[in-house]
């Protein structure tokens, strides 16, 4: 077992409750109004940032060693290549 | 045998960060899915998704997000020695995980009584845009319920074992694994809501 276990306290998670709920209430706002195209990226753009928020606090990522951050990172790039690569084809078709 | 169990913190853990791994490769084929349809059909998407309850959709973020919060809190209590606050803690998640469901059940079942639901005569007969979207939130949100089960299960069974001291102070990569794959959960609703309920 790890001796250097780090402790997340109650206070920290609990502001990082209050933040993502603050991020959902702006998710639903933005996309009230009539923004177009854009409400589709600025929902994406907050989700990733919820997203980050969760890994990094609720899951611990921000105190892990390279190893899982590595992985992490491999696995996003994995994602972003098969999306980017199927949206060439279906983009420019 | 009197050997000491093998123990294996840290593999443990990137054991189960590997699985969670393929869950986001998994949960990512079908936002890919979404996206080449969405861009296929953009009005009949635009069509199914303002039929579906973003009220509904709103209040259960709301419960996952604490769902996450109440367990991430309980892997807290177990490290600093405080297991019958970590048990309270994890109850709190399988409380919110029902609660998840019970609005489910209601929106699904409203969604089924108004004939869409897939192969139905509703959406046989009308556009295949919409039938293709509402496949897609079945799929989705029916895969994503049934981590919301297996979460839940896992979790309770968890709890069980803290509440007898198998998982403590000292020994509680179960508990930090089961959270992880709560967090999971609620890291895939964060995109099925604006995805499915806001941005159509």
């Amino acid at each position: 077992m790890s001796e250097e276990q780090h402790i997340i306290s109650y206070r920290k998670l609990a502001f990082v409750w209050v933040a993502l709920l603050a991020l959902t209430a702006l998710t639903v706002g933005v996309t009230r109004v009539e923004l177009g195209a854009y409400k589709v990226l600025a929902a994406l753009a907050i989700a990733c940032v919820k997203g980050g928020l969760v890994i990094a606090v609720f899951m611990h990522m921000k105190y892990e060693g390279r190893l899982l951050r590595w992985l992490l990172f491999l696995t996003l790039v994995t994602l972003a290549i098969f999306i980017g690569f199927t949206f060439f084809d279906v983009l420019y078709r | 045998m009197s050997h000491p169990p093998h123990k294996d913190y840290d593999g443990a853990k990137l054991g189960m960060w590997l699985f969670l791994f393929t869950e986001l490769l998994l949960f990512g084929g079908m936002f890919l899915l979404y996206a080449v349809y969405l861009k296929r059909y953009p009005h009949e998407f635009a069509a199914g998704g303002k039929q579906l309850n973003w009220i509904m959709g709103s209040a259960n973020t709301v419960i996952l997000l604490t769902s996450s919060l109440c367990v991430a809190m309980s892997v807290t209590a177990i490290q600093r020695d405080e297991p019958r606050r970590a048990v309270a803690l994890v109850a709190g998640t399988i409380i919110c995980a029902a609660g998840f469901m019970t609005v489910k059940y209601f929106e699904w079942s409203a969604k089924i009584g108004h004939g869409i639901y897939p192969g139905s005569a509703h959406l046989k007969a009308g556009a295949p845009g919409e039938s293709v979207f509402f496949s897609l939130y079945y799929m989705t949100t029916g895969i994503h319920g049934l981590h919301v089960l297996i979460g839940g299960a896992l979790l309770g069974w968890i709890a069980s074992r803290v509440n007898t001291g198998t998982v403590n102070a000292r020994e509680f990569i179960l508990l930090e694994n089961g959270a992880l794959y709560w967090h999971l959960v609620d890291l895939i609703w964060i995109f099925i809501f604006p995805l499915y309920y806001l941005v159509l």
